[in-house]
């Protein structure tokens, strides 16, 4: 099953060799990894989606807790939960395509950032699932290029990981 | 039981390491105490220094370089600890790692730049398998350096980041003393474990001023110590409504210093009690409910014992491949199952567990005593006698049982006589192989700390850098490494530092001229094709010993043993290191043994042979 593993640990040089470290030497999932410093600049925060049995899931919470540098670890989707990815695409924007490209965008709320008299770049942001949606909608073909930043997540409501 | 210790450490620091010559080891020594004024500046590598001996630290282990050549001149001013000079930088953490072992104390290595960095890594990856508390200093090249491919340059952090608890690359002098303080906290807390503190050479020509901290607060690291109250009720009720209980022990019991309650406990509930290779000491071992070592090479009664309880009790052990077998054939007899591990990432690993307990061994086996102390209920006299006539039906088979009325001596008969005139109280070091399991199924361990091996990573060649270390912490002791003729070559070279140091350990090597597991393995399982597993140009191990000043013994048969135990380990050879090779007959193997894949009660005996 898919998780989402947010932590918060030291923004030191190397924690994030850890957490990969972790992962690769235990032959856990990474299908994204994302981390940022927090609004204080020694926390970090990470969000790691995975996924695996409910046993693997747990040893990689513990896994990840056992590491020195590591403050505290939620797995978001144990409650109600929010997760946002940004896709960046550049698609080809040509013909008849230019007008159905803007509308297919403008459907996902997603933004025409950039502007050639061949090309936009779309900025669009939403759960994974709905960024797949789009690239399923438009024709491979027309793809350029694409960029995305793996999943960020927030609990809903109360909830939230603080030190 | 360490009464003694402080006195004779004591002891062995005013002798002041006499070398063979009788000169003092470093006999131009001066000791400048004003270095260890407060207030004044020091540099990163009195920093070093002085962090040590703030810590207490009485010995490390070490090889020189350049990397690390501003400490070692420190080294050279003080005379707060002992340095040792290994002969090859692996033995210097094996050294610093066993030390650990038998006192419970931080062990100490200092290693160079690069390949003295790459040469540890063995020893700090089998520390960090067995959970010992120790701490390698490592020298780095110059921080302007780093990264740009210079001399002796790896990337220490990098390649020991997989093996250690934590590390730590120091890039200024300021963090040096706080970086050092963490360093022993973080190797000797919560679930121990090897710490590496990576300090470039400019780092050590820094100069700032020291202060050493008293305590150390991290928000990212507070080990779990008391056992949340609710689950020990659980596990007490569980254990005292148990009609086949069993209690299960591993390295946690000895590193938590928690026997003297497990014993307690254990005679208390008066239910059979097993232990770990790692665990052996754990439990007193001549006693009537200990059911011997479990696992791929346990005994039938205690394997047995494990698959078949009902109620299960496992403190500071983790259910590894090389003692449960495999998991799905342990999990097909339903038992509810207790564990109580410092480490929240070893409970409910490979086996569910039906009462986790996070917290200290020792704190939740007191809790557990006192509960059972106070609860009226009992346990089930009738269905616990039930239970220890089947356990004393499986102990009849006499699974360790071996035939030596042969012309050849047989491996086992010389650990057993090894036991004898011992009396049972000698430190045990093994290397890793037969007659590591050997040593484990004969030498009946009482005490705990007293059996030294490389259970996790099974490392070849840790023995007698293991027996050194030993050695150094208990001069008055007697330590024997208990070896095979492939395991003792790997780290040979060490027979010079016994020299230097005038460590007398006894080295008992039961030579038959294989790598001894793998014929076995090669014998079972590969149709006896013994690939590369014979030795064929073996030295004279008695020269060898000899060449490097000590005694050395060859014993060929089976009635000489006895005598050249009791030489070895007369008053006339105490001061002395012995070298004895027991030519042991070739053929032997090493029983019960478990398959790997198969399960804990499909065991093979060897009269089934």
């Amino acid at each position: 099953m898919r998780h989402i593993i947010s932590l918060l640990m030291e923004n030191e040089a190397g924690a994030l060799s850890r957490v990969a470290g972790l992962f690769s030497a235990r032959g856990y999932n990474i299908e994204s990894l994302t981390v940022a410093p927090t609004e204080d600049a020694t926390l970090s925060r990470m969000t790691i989606v995975t996924t695996g049995s409910e046993d693997i899931i747990e040893q990689i919470t513990k896994q990840l807790n056992k590491l020195v540098d590591v403050i505290k670890v939620m797995d978001l989707t144990d409650g109600r939960h929010i997760e946002r990815e940004l896709m960046l695409v550049k698609v080809k924007a040509v013909g008849s395509g230019r007008e159905e490209m803007k509308r297919t965008a403008e459907i996902f709320r997603g933004r025409i950032i950039d502007v050639t008299d061949a090309t936009y770049t779309i900025e669009m942001t939403g759960t994974g699932s709905k960024l797949d949606a789009f690239l399923e909608a438009i024709d491979p073909a027309y793809i350029i290029e694409t960029v995305r930043t793996g999943a960020s997540g927030i609990g809903r409501g109360e909830r939230s990981l603080k030190v | 039981m360490f009464l003694g210790r402080e006195k004779s450490r004591k002891a062995t620091l005013q002798q002041d390491f006499l070398t063979e010559t009788g000169q003092n080891d470093y006999p131009h020594r001066f000791t400048n105490d004003l270095i260890f004024c407060d207030f004044m500046e020091a540099t990163g590598a009195e920093i070093v220094v002085r962090c040590l001996a703030e810590e207490g630290v009485e010995f490390v282990f070490g090889y020189p370089g350049g990397a690390v050549l501003n400490i070692y001149d420190e080294i050279f001013k003080q005379n707060k600890f002992k340095h040792v000079l290994v002969r090859h930088e692996q033995a210097a953490v094996h050294a610093a790692d066993a030390y650990a072992r038998a006192t419970g104390r931080v062990g100490v290595a200092l290693v160079t730049s690069g390949p003295g960095v790459t040469n540890a890594v063995t020893g700090i990856a089998t520390a960090y398998m067995d959970s010992i508390p120790i701490v390698v200093v490592t020298g780095q090249v110059p921080t302007p350096a780093i990264g740009m491919d210079a001399f002796q340059e790896v990337d220490t952090v990098g390649i020991t980041r997989p093996c250690v608890k934590h590390n730590f690359l120091v890039k200024d002098v300021k963090d040096l003393a706080d970086t050092m303080k963490k360093a022993f906290h973080i190797a000797s807390t919560g679930r121990p474990g090897p710490v590496v503190v990576d300090v470039p050479k400019d780092v050590t020509a820094h100069k700032t001023t020291f202060s050493y901290p008293e305590t150390v607060e991290m928000r990212s690291y507070n080990p779990v110590v008391k056992g949340h109250s609710g689950q020990v009720k659980r596990a007490v009720q569980m254990l005292l409504e148990a009609k086949r209980p069993m209690i299960y022990t591993g390295g946690g019991v000895i590193l938590g210093d928690a026997s003297e309650l497990l014993t307690e406990l254990t005679r208390m509930l008066g239910y059979p009690c097993t232990n770990t290779l790692m665990g052996l000491g754990g439990y007193p071992a001549t006693d009537r409910q200990f059911l011997g070592m479990l696992g791929m090479h346990g005994t039938y009664e205690a394997n047995m014992a494990m698959q078949h309880c009902d109620v299960l009790l496992a403190v500071g052990a983790r259910f590894d491949d090389r003692v449960i077998g495999n998991p799905a054939h342990f999990a097909r007899e339903q038992r509810r199952i207790i564990h109580i591990d410092v480490d929240p990432s070893s409970i409910s690993k490979r086996v569910r567990v039906d009462v986790p307990i996070v917290g200290d061994v020792k704190q939740v086996l007191g809790d557990i005593i006192e509960l059972v102390r106070q609860s009226k209920e009992k346990p089930d006299a009738a269905a616990i006698n039930a239970w220890w006539t089947q356990i004393e039906l499986w102990r009849s088979r006499d699974c360790l049982k071996y035939n030596h009325n042969g012309a050849i001596i047989k491996p086992q008969y010389v650990v057993e006589k090894l036991w004898e005139v011992t009396k049972g109280d000698a430190f045990i070091t093994s290397d890793v192989g037969q007659h590591q399991m050997w040593a484990a199924q004969y030498y009946k361990f009482d005490k705990p700390r007293r059996w030294i091996n490389s259970g996790g990573l099974g490392t070849m060649g840790v023995g007698l850098p293991y027996a050194m270390g030993v050695q150094l912490a208990f001069p008055d002791a007697q330590v024997a490494c208990i070896t095979g003729e492939s395991s003792i070559q790997m780290n040979i070279q060490e027979l010079s530092t016994c020299k230097q140091y005038r460590i007398p350990v006894k080295v008992i090597t039961l030579n038959n001229r294989y790598m001894g597991m793998v014929r076995q393995w090669q014998e079972f399982f590969y149709g006896s094709r013994y690939a590369e597993s014979y030795m064929e140009s073996l030295p004279d191990f008695v020269k060898l010993a000899e060449s490097y000043g000590h005694i050395g013994m060859r014993i060929d048969k089976p009635e000489d043993v006895e005598a050249a135990l009791k030489e070895a380990f007369s008053p006339a050879l105490k001061e002395r290191m012995v070298f004895m090779d027991f030519m042991t007959d070739q053929t032997e193997n090493v029983f019960p043994m478990v398959e790997g894949g198969k399960g804990l009660s499909e065991m093979i005996l060897a009269e089934e042979l």
